[in-house]
């Protein structure tokens, strides 16, 4: 579409294989006082959409120092309606204000008839959501100037209303839009284990090529009503060894990628989430050197 | 069914998020393609759950006032009845202080809706723009006919809250870690200042006629008619004292000296900010 | 208006004595020395599911259930309003500027 969306968006001042860490603001006290060797933050920028005070103060000092990803979590790009065009004006002003090196949304919906309902919801996955989420991408990257990248949802449900695969939708919104793909790899390993499917075969009909970031995560293991497993995204604890497996399986393919370690609920010492994003760190160093062995 | 208006796949499903009794809306399933309610389930979970937390991240007190068993009830019934219009969070929950005061399972606890609406002004005032408090210097350089004339600009961070409750002493000792050292006597009113004039937010105590006189400066008196309405309304008012703890808090920005428009007033209002931040 | 006029003398006096009375530490300029990193918020929107399949988002509760007949366990306030005071939200005349 644009020229802006050609190529991959590569973070300027940080080697690729150093990853990333979700800012949590209990942590910002260590980080500003230890600068530790983290390759990028990412914020979530309803968080930030204040007028001013301590968050933008203390974002200021870290987007100083770290190259920055600015992680949409409200804007409803699923939504039937229109999107919200104050809300979108917001992403815009914080893209201006911090000019971060990714920038990426869900494909999920929270809105609906003005009520936000704080959680990513699930699309089905036919044309009619294919022709209003494209346009809604569209109107995404018109508006905020620069190349979006789409993630992945962990979903519980499916629709009988789904007329193609997740991973075909993808790649027709790629297509279409331009846009690029923040592949997270604990929502693959999660939707696989509960829609019964394999998350090899996913990966393998992932448009690879489009990814510009990846999210790694923990969830947390339930059951469904029939028994049948059911993985909770819940960010509260270690990615799960799967989860490794399947990005080392994606770093041998790809190469070194901008890679964020999350853990949003019962957030750990700074330590504990340092030490997730240094094996994520190991692995990228290998996939920069091919001819290594990979070991985890 | 009740034959309804057709809704569209997200209105069906959002119209079921909020409401338990609902059964799931058709066509959504498991892998096997049949429905399983305890997989939409997880949605009503962390829609609940998750807007329960953040309002207990911003009415923390009320939480502590009421225990957390009894604000996760609470909130739920808040949510339910108040969803949020905005995905912005830290816009979620300005009514909550007027739910409280006509939720009739806490009539009882007529002073809940007072402490709600103290921290909310907390958070917006945490989250409000930037700007440098008035140098009280700028002040004292007007000259003395003048001073009196004088109009001032409130800080986007300010805020007032008047109660018939202690209502800042009951934020102070449920709420930043305050400590309980003796109870709270519920027939000291209180109305309770909110700066922030860095980026610090910080609660005071209004002393006698305060009231009076911030509303007054906030409505646009001058400084003089403004100070006697207060001393008017309340005759243990005293200017000195109040003034300085408005100086010293950051409640004004700026300062306009309007009387007849002389060359004084418009240097001083043209005057420079010394040691403000950018 | 008159009768309340404040002479110009009384104003200027208390400026002068405000401002005299006002200690460093509340310019600007003290403040920019503060570690403002200290004060961090945890952030109102996230990005996790909640806890599974627990009954949260499910169970059923009304205004005249159990749950509400249980006292809220408040903490370092005398539950016992003072007076006529005690549960007459009615009586209760407020007029709170928007905060």
């Amino acid at each position: 579409m644009q020229a802006q969306h050609s190529g991959t968006p590569l973070l300027r001042t940080a080697p690729p294989w150093r990853a990333g860490v979700g800012l949590k603001p209990e942590h910002i006290p260590e980080i500003l006082e230890t600068h530790p060797d983290v390759g990028f933050f990412e914020i979530h920028a309803e968080n930030y959409m204040g007028a001013g005070g301590a968050p933008h103060r203390n974002l200021a000092m870290i987007r100083e120092r770290y190259p920055l990803s600015l992680h949409g979590v409200g804007l409803s790009i699923g939504s039937e309606g229109p999107l919200d065009r104050e809300h979108l004006g917001r992403l815009r002003t914080l893209n201006t204000k911090y000019d971060p090196e990714l920038f990426s949304e869900h494909l999920a919906w929270s809105t609906h008839d003005q009520i936000y309902v704080n959680d990513l919801l699930p699309v089905a996955y036919n044309v009619d959501t294919l022709v209003r989420v494209c346009d809604h991408i569209d109107e995404v990257q018109e508006t905020v100037g620069r190349k979006m990248l789409l993630e992945n949802p962990s979903t519980y449900v499916a629709f009988e209303q789904s007329s193609m695969t997740e991973t075909a939708f993808l790649k027709e919104v790629v297509r279409r839009t331009g846009c690029g793909l923040l592949l997270d790899v604990n929502n693959v390993y999660v939707s696989c284990i509960n829609h019964d499917r394999q998350p090899e075969h996913y990966l393998q009909d992932f448009p690879i090529e489009a990814v510009g970031e990846v999210h790694l995560g923990g969830h947390a293991p339930d059951m469904d009503q029939a028994e049948r497993p059911l993985l909770i995204d819940a960010h509260d604890r270690e990615v799960d060894a799967e989860v490794w497996r399947l990005y080392e399986q994606i770093l041998r393919k790809i190469g070194p990628i901008p890679t964020l370690v999350e853990w949003d609920n019962d957030v750990p010492a700074w330590g504990v989430l340092l030490a997730e994003a240094e094996r994520a760190t190991g692995l990228l160093k290998l996939a920069a050197q091919p001819d290594m062995t990979y070991a985890v | 069914m009740r034959s309804e208006p057709k809704l569209s796949p997200n209105g069906a499903f959002s119209a079921a998020l909020l409401d338990a009794e609902q059964s799931i809306p058709t066509g959504i399933v498991g892998p096997d393609g049949a429905p399983d309610s305890k997989r939409f389930n997880v949605y009503r979970n962390n829609v609940i759950v998750s807007l329960v937390e953040a309002l207990a991240h911003t009415f923390p007190a009320v939480q502590q006032l009421v225990g957390e068993e009894y604000f996760a009830a609470l909130a739920r019934s808040f949510v339910i009845e108040n969803p949020p219009k905005s995905p912005v969070l830290i816009w979620y929950g300005r009514e909550f202080g007027a739910y409280l005061d006509a939720f009739p399972p806490l009539s009882a606890y007529p002073y809940l809706g007072d402490v709600a609406r103290l921290e909310w002004g907390w958070l917006q005032s945490f989250h409000s723009a930037d700007a440098c408090p008035l140098d009280p210097a700028r002040l004292a350089s007007v000259s003395p006919n003048l001073v009196g004339e004088v109009r001032f600009e409130i800080h986007p961070a300010c805020r007032m809250i008047a109660s018939i409750w202690p209502v800042l002493s009951l934020v102070q000792a449920n709420r930043f870690g305050g400590v309980c050292s003796k109870p709270i006597n519920l027939d000291n009113p209180e109305a309770v200042l909110v700066t922030r004039p860095d980026i610090k937010v910080q609660l005071s105590c209004l002393p006698n006629g305060a009231v009076t006189f911030f509303n007054a400066l906030t409505n646009g008196k001058t400084f003089s008619d403004a100070a006697a309405l207060a001393s008017f309304d309340d005759s243990r008012f005293e200017l000195e004292a109040t003034l300085g703890l408005f100086l010293g808090q950051g409640v004004f920005t700026d300062l306009r000296v309007v009387a007849g428009s002389n060359e004084h007033g418009k240097a001083i209002a043209n005057t420079g900010e010394v040691g403000c931040l950018p | 208006m008159k009768n309340k006029a404040m002479s110009a003398a009384i104003v200027a006096g208390a400026v002068a004595t405000a401002v005299a009375g006002l200690t460093a530490p509340t310019t600007a300029n003290a403040q920019a020395k503060e570690k403002c990193y200290g004060i961090s918020l945890k952030g109102q929107n996230d990005c996790k599911a909640g806890p599974g399949t627990t009954c949260a988002g499910t169970s059923t509760v009304d205004y005249q259930g159990n749950a509400w007949t249980l006292v809220p366990k408040g903490t370092c306030v005398s539950m016992e309003l003072p007076g006529d005071r005690k549960g007459s939200l009615t009586e209760l005349d407020r007029d709170l500027p928007e905060a």
